[in-house]
């Protein structure tokens, strides 16, 4: 990495992609968004440990770039679909936090009306079609939401994200292909964050890289380091380019780790605290952003609390907005199972 | 009636609503295994693929999961498709994309989205092509909320309850009895549709209801022709849909005639019968009974391939007669 002066900013051709792309605002907006991610799911982590969210919640906490990145060049009208560890997705998407806090409360106000809580976080005006409780169950649905886009030709792009644990699923096989054979405008982000719950990918996949699945479907592979953001932005941006141009599919396998468990169950005993600790301390993707934004000069340490102060009210402002919400009405329970006739 | 009314089989019938569909709204498109130059396994779709080109009838690879879940997601986006499993039991390979996606989808997301996916199985037994190519699962799939779940038991109903399916805005199964394609009958020209969720009282009579679905409707009409003889005047309400279900006009048939008998195909217990009749059971119309309630379905079997076999396992006219007459006559 080039050293830290002033200079490197003023011509900015040896910086890496996005440092090109993109403007210093939204350079910072992207940080924003990393620790608005990261704070909204300690927040309800926290307010879970506290009983004010019941369930479970899966955490994608060290994972923040790979959202981030590939949500990146995508329009407000381009869609999404997502997993169970989806919030960082809904938010890199657009979303609202107190929205999203409203849901995990259970409360009307929420994204689904109390109805579908974490799993099933959703922002359909925001184009995230929602995640999902089914490991692989989103994937042929991002197929069918390319194919809309083909056939009526809004020139929409699809992004479908996906664990390493889908990628041994048939729905992921059965979905790459057609997107390949009818080279429909999606992008399959398998977030690759070493373990199927407790399976490791070394023990439950054939292939050592997941994009290495790619080549089957005659479509491009590409690893990246999913906790460098302007690595996930890159090839995000060329597969987006390929999907609008029509030349169909990419699957991009994005590297990363989840800092906590697999879900509130888990009691972390399939991984070493020295290997959870190696990836919290030299590979958290929020430092390494931050460190490059500060070294080629599109930030300072004051900037940098700024945004943290911002991120921080945003949150508190989001979890009393959900706290103060109602609740849905029980007589309502049969609601929206069917379309309401008018 | 100001359209014509010609004889079309059950197979054209549902040809000839796809085919409205799609001169009606370009959102509609067909998805399903071979359903283009070859025309479908049963012929359905036909010669549509020449009509409407191979972007309108797409032909999927065997990707019953992916298929269906690629139609979902088109429906969720604001495609209209209709979707053909080739034979219904390959169904059992999708159930996540119509159980878990398709049903819940428009709940999970707090009635943001709908799902307006039609789907067609072509099911039941009779054709010779043993256990795994002829069941009857519609009650697998009649007991997801989210779902709606119909069979058209006549060439009439099979078009205008396909049109009714592509009008509407939730998830559509549609089960088709194999043995019904070739069976003929009247059919409007043009745009009509019969409603889901409403049952049809195929003849009325005074001393038994007999409530049937699909292809026992047309056995149990026979039956309750050769009873007439008896004396014995039977009434046949054709469910159409089993969800949701007409309950009220099966309580009231069964409030004139006293008598109830369930005829179905698919696999006698936890099934349709069984809903029908504990329906009856909680309803008002329990004071009206004079006998105890009769289920014909199928036997707690696999379907076998030797023919009588088949027969053998499935409810037949004379199951029908006998049944009847030990109901009405207090024979058992």
């Amino acid at each position: 990495m080039a050293g830290a002066s002033k200079a490197v900013t003023d011509s900015r051709a040896n910086l890496p992609f996005v440092y090109r792309q993109y403007s210093a605002e939204q350079l910072r907006q992207v940080l924003y968004k990393m620790y608005l991610i990261r704070r909204f799911e300690e927040g309800a982590e926290e307010c879970y440990t506290r009983g004010l969210i019941h369930g479970t919640m899966h955490l994608s906490i060290g994972q923040e770039a790979s959202a981030m990145g590939i949500c990146m060049p995508l329009a407000e009208d381009d869609q999404i679909t997502s997993t169970h560890r989806g919030h960082g997705h809904c938010i890199a998407k657009g979303a609202e936090v107190k929205r999203m806090f409203a849901e995990f409360f259970g409360k009307t106000t929420g994204y689904c009306k109390g109805r579908g809580g974490s799993m099933h976080i959703a922002d359909v005006g925001k184009g995230n079609l929602g995640a999902n409780g089914i490991v692989g169950g989103g994937i042929p649905i991002a197929v069918g939401a390319a194919l809309s886009s083909k056939m009526m030709k809004t020139g929409k792009v699809v992004v479908s994200f996906f664990g390493d644990g889908a990628n041994n699923e048939g729905a992921f096989h059965e979905a790459l292909n057609m997107a390949a054979i009818w080279k429909l405008p999606v992008i399959f982000v398998c977030e690759n964050n070493g373990y199927g719950m407790s399976t490791s990918t070394a023990r439950s996949t054939a292939v050592k890289n997941i994009a290495e699945r790619a080549a089957a479907y005659s479509m491009p592979g590409v690893i990246v380091n999913g906790n460098i953001f302007s690595e996930v932005a890159e090839a995000s941006h060329q597969a987006v380019a390929r999907a609008r141009a029509g030349e169909g599919p990419t699957l991009i396998e994005s590297k990363t780790y989840r800092h906590r468990g697999h879900s509130k169950s888990d009691r972390n005993r399939y991984r070493t605290k020295e290997e959870i600790e190696d990836w919290m301390s030299n590979r958290d993707p929020i430092t390494l952003f931050e460190s490059e934004l500060r070294e080629f000069g599109f930030i300072d340490n004051k900037g940098i609390e700024a945004i943290r102060d911002a991120v921080a009210q945003e949150i508190a402002d989001g979890i009393e907005f959900a706290k103060a919400s109602p609740s849905p009405d029980v007589r309502d329970t049969g609601n929206y199972v069917y379309t309401e006739q008018a | 009636m100001d359209a014509m009314v010609r004889e079309l089989s059950y197979a054209q019938a549902i040809q000839e609503a796809m085919a409205i569909a799609m001169d009606m709204d370009e959102r509609v498109f067909l998805m399903g295994e071979d359903i283009g130059v070859y025309g479908g396994a049963f012929q359905v779709t036909g010669d549509l693929v020449e009509r409407f080109g191979t972007e309108r009838v797409i032909d999927t690879p065997i990707s019953e999961l992916g298929g269906a879940g690629v139609a979902v997601g088109a429906a969720l986006t604001g495609m209209r498709p209709i979707f053909e499993f080739q034979f219904s039991d390959f169904a059992t390979l999708a159930m996540e994309q119509i159980v878990n996606q398709a049903a819940k989808m428009r709940f999970m997301l707090g009635g943001e989205v709908s799902v307006p996916v039609v789907m067609r199985f072509p099911a039941g037994s009779g054709t010779g092509a043993a256990a795994q190519h002829s069941q009857s699962l519609e009650a697998w799939l009649g007991h997801v909320p989210g779902l709606k779940v119909i069979q058209p038991a006549t060439p009439y109903d099979a078009k205008g309850m396909l049109l009714a399916a592509v009008a509407d805005p939730d998830p559509v199964m549609i089960f088709e009895h194999k043995l019904l394609y070739k069976m003929k009958g009247p059919v409007p020209e043009g745009y009509y549709t019969v409603p889901i969720g409403k049952a049809d009282i195929r003849r009325e009579g005074r001393d038994l209801t007999i409530v049937a679905t699909s292809i026992m409707v047309q056995k149990a009409l026979d039956a309750a022709a050769a009873l007439e003889s008896e004396g014995i005047d039977v009434e046949v309400v054709d469910l159409r849909t089993i969800r949701p279900m007409d309950k009220q006009t099966v309580i009231d048939s069964v409030k004139k005639t006293s008598r109830l008998m369930c005829v179905y195909e698919a696999v006698k217990t936890l099934g349709i019968g069984a809903e029908v009749s504990a329906m009856i059971a909680e309803s008002e119309a329990f004071d009206y009974l004079d006998a105890p309630i009769v289920r014909l379905g199928g036997a707690e079997t696999p379907i076998p391939y030797n023919p009588e076999l088949e027969k053998a396992t499935v409810p037949q006219i004379p199951d029908i007669i006998t049944a009847a007459r030990g109901l009405v006559k207090g024979v058992r």
